[in-house]
């Protein structure tokens, strides 16, 4: 068991539904996201093309967060999630700082928080809150280790690549070019 | 080509645009924590070889300002933590892939250890002093019997604790301009250089301060020699060494690093050492606190711009 997240950039159109959809469900405090739209823009007008990524927590199998995490808060749960327990959490910031992606944030009551792949939700045996309302469906999640998974269909079909290889991580999110 | 980035609807505070989450406290515990290790190292270093008598200030008085500095690197450490009421959990476990954890058990023992230390000479300090309490007096006798092992004792602790503060940074593969391993050693030197300023300073024999600036002129040099060699590191890295380079070198960061802390903290406390040495007369504090100052702005900038060098994607 292995969940990871396809991402397909060329249907995003970045409504930030999926943004949204986060906050709603995780009760994100107001001015914080646990994921987020970039829009990277290549070239000026006329030859321009921009790329939209919904991005998040990457959920690392090689995560620097757990690794650098001094109390143990910040570990690796079934199905390869990277969750932070907050009564063990002491804000140092030490995870913030070892993200490469930048996917953590303080909480205003203190402790570190971050995309969690709604793992309450995925108990429950339902998808995540931003897959569930993606209205071009351009995000697939899934088991990576199961072959007809959406997420592994996806990868299947399509070429791909992950952010910031070179940062070591083993980064769990594919984006589809 | 043009390429631009835009991240819409984030802005998170401390993070965006650009990481800012540690402020002022780190650097200054990285600061005290390295002036601590250097006093101490040199405290046990004189106390082994067996040159209590001529080291007066190395052994007995600078190590008074130990736990002074330690306690308040240590309150700096804590005002940095965001959900202080569960720091306690930093000695729950022991994470050994983790250098915050292995920082916090270091200072676990050389807090005390140093407090034992400064006990131990208290008599000296203040004649007359009496423990209140029989079991201390007893205690002290016991400490003062054993001084050099607890003197090579709080030697390994030192160069644990001066390695610490530069490892602490270095492990975060995320911050190009931290990821290298030159920065412990470089830290270690530093904060060594800085306790010796320290105790120079103190120092009242004309002997003691002439064996203390000698060595003090070798650390200057191995630390300007880990510099340049932390930067040609840096300019053969990859992309996102390189331009942690260049925000020292013509990047906003170039005169604060070259001029204070590389001219002003070394190179001229250096040239004033040596005038020294040489028999002119030069007020002893002005190197001294120069090196101090220099070892100071040269933590806050490394964690200034560490933070701001990131992957490019």
């Amino acid at each position: 068991m292995r969940y990871g997240m396809a991402i397909d950039t060329a249907k995003c159109v970045g409504c930030g539904d999926c943004v949204v959809a986060c906050q709603t469900e995780n009760n994100v405090p107001i001015g914080y996201c646990r994921d987020w739209i970039v829009e990277n823009v290549n070239g000026s007008y006329p030859n321009v093309e921009i790329e939209l990524r919904s991005e998040r927590c990457n959920h690392c199998e090689n995560s620097p967060c757990v690794r650098c995490c001094p109390t143990g808060a910040s570990h690796i749960v079934d199905g390869g999630i990277v969750m932070v327990t907050h009564n063990e959490c002491i804000g140092c910031g030490a995870c913030i700082q070892s993200c490469p992606y930048d996917a953590r944030y303080s909480h205003p009551d203190g402790y570190v928080d971050k995309c969690t792949f709604c793992q309450h939700r995925l108990e429950k045996g339902q998808s995540t809150a931003c897959v569930e309302v993606c209205p071009t469906t351009c995000l697939h999640f899934g088991d990576l280790d199961d072959p007809y998974s959406d997420v592994s269909l996806a990868l299947k079909n399509r070429t791909w690549k992950v952010l910031a290889p070179e940062a070591g991580t083993k980064p769990q999110l594919f984006f589809l070019t | 080509m043009k390429e631009e980035l835009f991240i819409s609807g984030r802005n998170i505070p401390n993070i965006d645009p650009f990481l800012n989450i540690w402020h002022w406290e780190i650097p200054v515990y990285l600061y005290l924590g390295g002036l601590s290790a250097g006093i101490m190292f040199f405290a046990g270093l004189f106390t082994v070889i067996g040159k209590e008598k001529e080291m007066e200030t190395t052994v007995k008085w600078a190590p008074f300002l130990v736990p002074i500095a330690l306690v308040l690197g240590l309150f700096a450490l804590f005002l940095d933590l965001k959900h202080q009421l569960y720091f306690w959990r930093l000695y729950t476990t022991v994470r050994m892939e983790s250098p915050m954890s292995w920082g916090a058990w270091t200072l676990m023992f050389i807090t005390p250890l140093s407090m034992v230390w400064a006990a131990a000479y208290i008599k000296d300090l203040i004649p007359g002093w009496k423990w209140r309490i029989n079991l201390f007096e007893q205690f002290e006798v016991i400490i003062r019997r054993n001084m050099k092992p607890i003197a090579w004792a709080m030697m390994g602790l030192a160069i644990v604790l001066g390695v610490y503060t530069g490892i602490l940074l270095s492990a975060f593969n995320a911050r190009p301009l931290w990821n290298a391993s030159i920065l412990g050693p470089l830290f270690l030197v530093s904060g060594l250089s800085t306790g010796l300023a320290a105790i120079i300073w103190m120092s009242k024999s004309h002997k003691e301060r002439t064996i203390l600036t000698k060595i003090d002129l070798a650390l200057i040099g191995v630390e300007l020699f880990l510099i340049i060699h932390m930067f040609m590191g840096f300019l053969a890295g990859s992309a996102v060494k390189i331009e942690a380079a260049e925000l020292f070198l013509g990047g906003p960061f170039t005169t604060t690093f070259w001029g204070v802390v590389v001219i002003m903290g070394l190179i001229i406390p250096a040239i004033l050492e040596i005038f020294e040495l040489r028999g002119s007369k030069v007020p002893v504090w002005i190197p001294s606190f120069l090196i101090l100052l220099g070892g100071l702005i040269f933590r806050f900038i490394m964690v200034e711009a560490g933070q701001i060098t990131r992957f490019l994607y």
